[in-house]
């Protein structure tokens, strides 16, 4: 305010000539720069979640009349064992993709050198990431196929026996998380790729005079200086672990007898193939209480590194 | 440099160092390279189980464009293009005036908004799906362009306000300050100073942003019904039902699926890349 009265412009004209948007322009103009993307945030995503915790507490079939009926949906669900299937799964993703960000570390310290032709060869290990999971999916799949898929031909070549990890329950869940790690590899490798890149160089060659190399070089040195790397690596391989959804439902339905669902395609199915919303949603709001601790814990290391 | 360069550990740890890298590369992309060379095969090669070895004949320009005349992988192609276009022109406008409001101005509520924002980008899509499925049914947008742009800008507005907030945070506050003294109206702050600065910020999300919406399958599955709607990653599944035995189409179509956005990549590298690590290297 102060910068526009005392303005050359603002004092050779009187203060009530000015408009009104003039005159409140430094107040008015955040609430106009965010209402766009607020209306949008608020209307296609805040205001769904709520939604869908409402629709939680009723029997709907997506057409009809809601019924309300508190916390039946959860006592069902709390009963139901394909939602403790489900929930064990998600778990595995969620132990499993924490080595995500390990093989993407040792990846990304691999390939660390400069060398002619080193950024086109990071950029191709990079590649996965950058394609769709569908395409993930469809190549995995073929890659597990128990007549000729290339699994079968590595594990006949050495003598061992065909397997069909997809028609296998006890295996089906672990072959779809090797696919999804693959693409998640590739994204933590960037991440500590780029922190590699800012390692203080004084520190190492400190180091290096003291010779320190090898492991306790990295351990002490180096991994320290990759913790923002590391954060956001474990957060974003949560997240993804726990959003599964994509691979479930292109490589197996959830199947085979349910074996591979996870609580997002559990949810999907309910809801679109069994018309149970209320169902379906109480099963989303559980996924997403689920998650809500980990964007909680996101959120504060965010917020308080903001604060500093 | 960690770990030491190779090259001070002499001329045979560095041919060593190439061999290791280009067998890791092999390795690491297998599912690809066989998944291209697939795409050239015939189905004779893929009936009589020749799915690893050389292709018997290159059927490059007999299986691509075969994508093309037997199945709606063009519409599909058009479609994803329609969808991903305007979304990310749209979700990184919303952004950029969303982000300059949350950077530089004070106002009760800022952080909280911002926090919003961030944790949005986190939700599972789950718990969107029956409300926003229910809403585009209500606003007539169910199963059209339009309902999948909407969503996608809605959403994406999330992770760009809180790329863009960011950005424009670390622009000196003094810049503002002194067109503000000159007389400079707040929305010309924001075309005239603000844009013109954030331009490499716009480039590395408008890259993110595409690969993003174009990869995109849930909303694709949720909020589209037909083939005049399905983007590619959509209809490659339904592909994938309709031909089971023809891989070599399905790992054609996989590949035109993953052109544009793999492009993009190598065009768009480094803004790629620096939107991707965005605040992961500084503390």
């Amino acid at each position: 305010m102060d910068a526009i009265m005392t303005s050359p412009v603002s004092l050779s004209r009187p203060a009530v000539q000015r408009s009104f948007w003039r005159r409140h322009e430094k107040t008015l103009a955040p609430a106009m720069f965010l209402s766009p993307a607020l209306f949008a945030f608020l209307l296609f995503v805040v205001w769904p979640i709520l939604s869908s915790v409402w629709i939680s507490f009723h029997e709907w079939d997506g057409l009809g009349p809601k019924i309300f009926i508190g916390l039946d949906n959860y006592r069902e669900l709390f009963s139901d064992d394909k939602f403790y299937v489900a929930l064990v799964n998600n778990i595995k993703w969620l132990i499993l993709y924490l080595l995500a960000p390990v093989g993407g570390l040792i990846i990304a310290l691999f390939l660390n050198q400069q060398m002619p032709g080193m950024r086109l060869i990071k950029a191709l290990f990079f590649f996965p990431f950058v394609i769709s999971q569908v395409v993930v999916g469809v190549i995995f799949s073929w890659f597990y196929d128990p007549n000729f898929g290339l699994l079968n031909v590595v594990l006949n070549a050495v003598g061992l026996p065909s397997i069909a990890p997809l028609g296998d329950e006890h295996m089906v869940t672990y072959a779809i998380i090797v696919a999804g790690l693959w693409p998640q590899i590739a994204y933590c490798m960037i991440l500590y790729l780029t922190g590699l890149n800012n390692v203080n160089p004084e520190l190492i060659e400190a180091a290096r005079m003291d010779g320190c190399k090898g492991f306790p070089m990295f351990w002490n040195i180096i991994l320290p200086q990759l913790r923002p790397a590391t954060f956001i690596a474990v957060v974003v391989t949560v997240i993804g672990a726990l959003r599964s959804f994509d691979l479930v439902a292109i490589m197996t339905n959830g199947g085979p007898y349910d074996s591979s669902t996870v609580l997002g395609y559990f949810m999907y199915e309910q809801a679109i193939f069994a018309y149970r919303m209320g169902y379906g949603a109480a099963i989303a709001t559980v996924l997403f209480l689920i998650m809500d601790i980990y964007i909680a814990f996101f959120l504060v290391s965010m917020l308080r590194k903001e604060a500093e | 440099m960690f770990p030491a360069p190779i090259h001070t550990k002499g001329p045979f740890a560095v041919i060593s160092y190439r061999v290791a890298v280009i067998i890791a590369l092999v390795l690491w992309l297998i599912p690809l390279l066989a998944i291209a060379l697939t795409s050239v095969r015939s189905l004779e090669d893929i009936s009589k189980g020749n799915l690893w070895g050389w292709p018997s004949k290159f059927l490059l320009i007999e299986n691509y464009s075969a994508v093309f005349t037997t199945t709606p992988m063009a519409i599909f192609l058009l479609n994803s293009i329609l969808i991903t276009v305007p979304t990310v022109i749209g979700a990184i406008a919303l952004a950029a005036m969303a982000g300059f409001a949350l950077a530089k101005y004070k106002f009760r509520g800022n952080i909280l908004l911002f926090a919003m924002f961030i944790a949005g980008n986190f939700i599972p899509f789950q718990i969107l799906m029956i409300p926003v499925r229910d809403l585009m049914i209500g606003l007539g947008m169910y199963d059209s362009i339009g309902g999948l742009v909407a969503f996608h800008i809605a959403f994406q507005s999330g992770f760009c306000t809180l790329f863009m907030r960011n950005f424009i945070k670390a622009l000196p506050d003094a810049l503002i300050e002194a067109a503000r003294m000159e007389g400079v109206s707040e929305v010309n702050i924001f075309f005239r100073i603000i844009l013109p600065l954030v331009r490499p910020a716009l480039a590395a999300l408008a890259v993110l942003i595409f690969t993003f919406v174009w990869n995109d399958y849930f909303w694709a599955l949720i909020l589209a019904q037909t083939d005049s709607v399905r983007p590619v990653t959509a209809g490659l599944q339904s592909l994938k039902g309709m031909w089971v035995a023809s891989w070599q189409l399905i790992s054609a179509g996989s590949i035109i699926a993953a052109l544009l956005p793999v492009s993009i990549f190598f065009m768009m590298q480094r803004h790629f890349i620096a939107g991707l690590t965005l605040g992961a290297t500084k503390e």
